[in-house]
């Protein structure tokens, strides 16, 4: 292995940058004649909109300008548009209300935005924002998920009952036999508890208009700038897409918060031609509780049919999925299809049915977030799987075991087909690494202290490298889902590579770099790598569902591989042999069986002074592009083990152990697969521990709007994680790489809600699992 | 945030002076509690008076059978202090439980009283060892100085100079975290002294309060078990986004139980 190659413990190239302060974040992107915008936002859950009265705002020192809802409407500008159809059981389309980019006639949500101001500074918008005066009649508010399609109010008037869609995926008929003929069939109500992204660095945009060209320059925090771009031309504006570039320099932290198109940007590009002035905004902490997408809320009844050996026989899962106030950017198809495809889990399960209303609410829109989709399909598999193996009094690990998948590739009941994977292998790795057999003797050592202790399991599955493009659009998708990439070799071989793929924390600088550096042989250093501007890269889809590597970096693959196809010509003509007799390796181009040879930076200079060049034959430069559409899904899987102890006094849960076995195929930089895997456990315990959107049910403010009421997990709240990996290689991508972004988000939760169930000694705990929340059930339970 | 006029005062009349008559102005301590307050419009003060400007009201003196702390030492100086730590351990537990490293390095006891949040850990302290608190017109006893959500017996213009704390016998803190902030869910402090014994909660309620029938019982009997058998009624205790009054009023027995125990 070469020490900065495949498979190294690289250090980050970013990081020096990033630790020494030298980021480049939107917020510190400054343009000459610089305006800021503040956004009047609604305090109301649901109200009409009477009037915007801005005369004495508009006054006020440095105000430049003030637009409303009207004034976009007057424009003839439209809402923002939803990136995937969903098709209700009944055939006809999800409702799609508009989604106006300033609100016109009615506010939907705590935040929703009504109005902007401009002004020189910032302090000057946000002064004269405060001052707009907003005439509502407030109207009541619909919050609950599971009630929402039997409330008064309607959020849309285009969808009274509140209902987006109702959507049913795999066999019906086939479920329901299963369950009549079944020896014992589980049953289990849950919540997947709504949740606040948090990227460290809030939303922000800052757009400019340039006169002299016609042409826009937005810059973005964004996770996906191609994509972005395309929306807001195209779908929005009707700007022409050559006529903007959008530029998300580094970004910090999106877990898919930063895919989506939203608002705020689109009235700044929007604005910005018509004030003839850059216009910058940073969202504060409480407009990013308020106003970025959430993730999750869900409440599922899930049952699960099994023969008398604990043998699954069928699934039923009833899902209602909270999209809030509007559908955001991709909110129909993450509790669809991204949550049904993946309810088989590790299981051989033979009928799978699931039936999922989307309601909308007068809270935050819901969108993807880290798993997107995938966590709550985990949790709905993981918690009834748990709850089985108790109602069968069979052993977790067992059950499991009796039911996994063994042989590949494997067709799913819900419409996936797995190619590869050791279900078996992983949770045997797991068991030993978290001595699951030296259990009882630990739950009996922490008795004697008073404490009750749990283990649970949770051997999750996921469907990532996102996605066929033709499969994708079969399933709704109104876009493609490949990557594009450029390799630009210099005249000295050194390398400029461009990529589709976005990095906001994942370390694509580093683990593409070692791919390119591995494939051509030379020093890590000798390759950079760019991504996030649509004014350098030729196009991308961006960084979301764990695909960078398996998607973005096969595209490099395959552009490094024409490179050295085309090197490989420009080598024998060189080496005056025939183009099939060269060899490639370690970065020397050599005629196989001699060591007549020719290194890659000698046929870099070649292709760029072609004196001695096949011209004939052969264009100069090295240069080449790919673009690459994946065949299949990639399917990380793997168990996670979690073990608590429950101080009964005050219901405080204490992580002891926890353990992560994955299988995410080939391992191009295990540091960095680390940090991923440590990250998404961070949010997959902060979910299942201690965070939680909480709206008030009456008023529908959000309550847990500023750090003071929104717990995220700290280092304190988690112990020292187990990772280790397994590797079956992705048999459909070149790099045999399947992803690991999310997995540590997706496969946590039910592990500690498992073991947390199993200390205190009931079917469910609500997540997040609060002391109180755990005191109370161990009340119930005596 | 809107701009402001900071003040650096030549002396504790000069402080009171630019005070009295000025509804907008402020004593400004470590800020942790007062910027924060204004960067959410939460306060609206246009005039700063800064107290780090008066060098006397910082430190720590052993006095006889008390420990005497300036307002505006730093939590960190308080947790770090060997006096405290070999005097009143719980006190040194306590200002080393308060925020984070940056909060402690820069937020201060006088600050911290004088803000009276609910949820603060230094009233539990002040309360749960009688301690008397001294401003720049007079000595006012821990039980008449907290007298609701954020008020206090100060007057308007008043300046907390420093805290007396009498030494006790055995004290012990133990504070349950809420999550999300840190602050205290629930917090109790128990003390046994000169004064008899003192059960002090904070985080439950509107305002710190002693928890009378804890006393009675530790004062029959000093042990967990006895502090741990009482059962409190949850009337008047705080239900919000973060615990029921039923679990606050679960958890001060608990919590009085672990502090007799942390007491020693
Ligand atoms: C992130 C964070 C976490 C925190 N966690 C905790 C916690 O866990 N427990 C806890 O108890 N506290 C916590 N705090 C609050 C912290 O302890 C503050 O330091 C304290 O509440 C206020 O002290 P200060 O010196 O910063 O006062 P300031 O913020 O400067 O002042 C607070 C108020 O007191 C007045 N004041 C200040 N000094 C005097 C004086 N000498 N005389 C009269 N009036 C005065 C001011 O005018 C102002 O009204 C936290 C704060 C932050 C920011």
């Amino acid at each position: 292995m070469k020490a900065d190659g495949i498979g190294a413990r690289v250090t980050r190239k970013e990081d020096h940058r990033f630790l020494t302060g030298n980021g480049q974040y939107t917020d510190d992107i400054s343009l000459p004649r610089q305006t800021y915008a503040a956004f009047v936002r609604s305090p109301h859950a649901h109200a009409k909109i009477n009037g915007v009265d801005s005369a004495s705002a508009a006054a006020m020192p440095g105000v430049v300008a003030i637009f409303t809802g009207k004034d976009i409407a007057a424009s003839g500008i439209g809402g923002l548009p939803c990136g995937w159809l969903i098709h209700s059981k009944d055939g006809t389309p999800m409702k799609e209300p508009p989604h106006h980019i300033l609100a016109v006639d009615k506010a939907r949500y705590v935040g929703d935005q009504v109005a902007v101001v401009i002004a020189e500074t910032l302090e000057q918008a946000r002064a004269a924002a405060e001052a707009v005066s907003v005439d509502y009649d407030v109207l009541p508010a619909v919050v609950d998920t599971a009630t929402a399609s039997k409330a008064k109010a309607s959020v849309h008037d285009a969808a009274a009952d509140n209902v987006c869609y109702v959507w049913g995926h795999g066999d019906a008929a086939a479920v329901d036999k299963a369950i009549a003929s079944a020896h014992h069939v589980s049953s289990l109500d849950i919540v997947n508890n709504r949740l606040a992204p948090n990227a460290i660095e809030p939303r922000a945009a800052n757009a400019a208009y340039d006169k002299s060209s016609d042409s826009y320059t937005l810059y973005v925090s964004n996770q996906n700038p191609h994509v972005e771009r395309l929306l807001m031309c195209a779908f929005v504006l009707g700007i022409p897409e050559h006529k903007m570039r959008v530029i998300a320099p580094d970004v910090g932290g999106g877990f898919g918060s930063k895919i989506f198109l939203y608002a705020e940007e689109t009235v700044l590009v929007w604005a910005s031609k018509r004030v003839g002035r850059p216009i910058k905004w940073t969202a504060d902490r409480m407009e990013a509780f308020l106003s970025d997408a959430h993730g999750r809320d869900h409440v599922t009844n899930v049952q699960l049919a099994m023969d008398a050996n604990g043998k699954f026989t069928g699934m039923k899962v009833t899902t209602t999925a909270n999209v809030g106030a509007y559908l955001s950017t991709f909110a129909s198809s993450v509790p669809t299809i991204l949550y049904a495809t993946l309810l088989a889990g590790q299981y051989t399960t033979p009928a799978i049915y699931a039936e999922v209303t989307a309601v909308f609410t007068n809270t935050s829109p819901v969108d993807a977030y880290r798993g997107a989709g995938r966590p709550e399909a985990t949790y709905v598999v993981e918690r009834i799987v748990e709850t089985a193996a108790r109602d069968m009094k069979l052993d977790p690990a067992e059950i499991r075991r009796r039911n996994f998948i063994t042989t590949f590739p494997y067709a799913t009941p819900v419409g996936l087909t797995y190619d590869i994977g050791d279900y078996p292998a992983c949770l045997d790795k797991a068991l030993k690494l978290a001595d699951y057999a030296g259990f009882p003797a630990r739950q009996a050592e922490a008795k004697t202290r008073g404490k009750l202790r749990g283990i649970g399991l949770s051997s999750y599955i996921e469907a990532c490298g996102l996605a066929p493009s033709n499969v994708a659009g079969a399933l709704g998708a109104r876009a493609g889902l490949f990557e594009a990439g450029e390799v630009r070799v210099h005249p000295t071989g050194k390398v400029t590579v461009f990529t589709g793929s976005h990095s906001h924390g994942q370390g694509h600088e580093t683990t593409f770099a070692q791919v390119v550096a591995d494939k051509l042989g030379i020093p890590i250093d000798d390759v950079d790598i760019q991504h996030g501007d649509t004014g350098k890269v030729l196009f991308g889809m961006g960084t979301y569902g764990s695909r960078s590597l398996a998607v973005g970096g096969s595209a490099i693959f395959k552009a490094v591989d024409k490179v050295i196809a085309k090197g490989k010509k420009i080598a024998a003509h060189l080496l005056e042999a025939a183009d099939t007799d060269i060899e490639f390796k370690d970065g020397v181009f050599k005629v196989a069986g001699t060591d007549k040879n020719v290194p890659f930076a000698n046929v870099a200079l070649t292709a760029y002074v072609p004196h001695n060049y096949p011209l004939d034959k052969l264009e100069p430069g090295l240069n080449e592009n790919a673009f690459y559409d994946p065949t299949n899904f990639t399917y990380p899987a793997g168990t996670h083990i979690c073990e608590v102890e429950v101080d009964p006094d005050t219901g405080k849960t204490q992580i002891v152990n926890f353990t992560a076995v994955d299988d995410f195929g080939n391992i191009i930089n295990p540091m960095i697969v680390e940090g991923q895997v440590h990250g998404g456990l961070a949010q997959g315990i902060g979910q299942a521990l201690l965070e939680g959107c909480v709206y008030d049910s009456e008023s529908g403010q959000l309550l847990t709007a500023t750090y003071m009421d929104y717990a995220m997990p700290r280092a304190d709240d988690l112990p020292n994680f187990q990772v280790a990996t397994h590797v079956t290689p992705c048999t459909h991508n070149p790099l045999g790489v399947k992803g690991c972004g999310e997995a540590g988000a997706i496969g946590s939760p039910a592990a500690l809600m498992n073991a947390i169930t199993h200390a205190v000694g009931v079917k469910d705990i609500a997540m997040p699992a609060t002391s109180e929340r755990v005191w109370r059930a161990l009340q119930g339970r005596a | 945030m809107q701009a402001i006029q900071l003040h650096q005062p030549a002396s504790l009349a000069d402080a009171a002076k630019l005070r009295s008559g000025n509804d907008d102005a402020r004593f400004l301590a470590g800020g942790q509690s007062l910027l924060a307050a204004m960067k959410l419009g939460l306060n609206s003060a246009t005039d700063l008076i800064n107290l780090a400007a008066l060098p006397d009201l910082a430190g720590i003196k052993v006095d006889g059978n008390r420990i005497v702390i300036g307002a505006m030492t730093r939590h960190a100086d308080v947790a770090a202090n060997a006096d405290v730590k070999r005097l009143i351990p719980a006190l040194a537990v306590l200002a080393g439980s308060i925020g984070d490293r940056q909060v402690r390095n820069v937020g201060t006891l006088g600050g911290s009283i004088a803000n009276a949040d609910p949820a603060s850990d230094y009233p539990a302290a002040v309360v749960g060892l009688g301690a008397t608190v001294r401003t720049n017109q007079r000595e006012i006893a821990a039980d008449a100085f907290f007298t609701g959500l954020y008020e206090t017996a100060l007057q308007n213009g008043e300046i907390i100079t420093a805290v007396s704390f009498p030494v006790p016998e055995k004290a012990g803190y133990v504070k349950f975290k809420a999550p999300a902030s840190r602050f205290a869910l629930v917090g109790v402090f128990v003390s046994k002294g000169t004064g008899g014994v003192r059960v002090a909660v904070t985080g439950a309620a509107g305002s710190v309060f002693r928890a009378a029938g804890v006393e009675a019982a530790l004062a029959g009997n000093w042990s967990a078990a006895a502090a741990k058998a009482v059962k409190l009624s949850a009337d008047n205790l705080n239900s919000d986004l973060h615990a029921t009054a039923e679990y606050r009023a679960h958890l001060i027995p608990v919590l009085a139980s672990r502090a007799v125990t942390a007491a020693g």
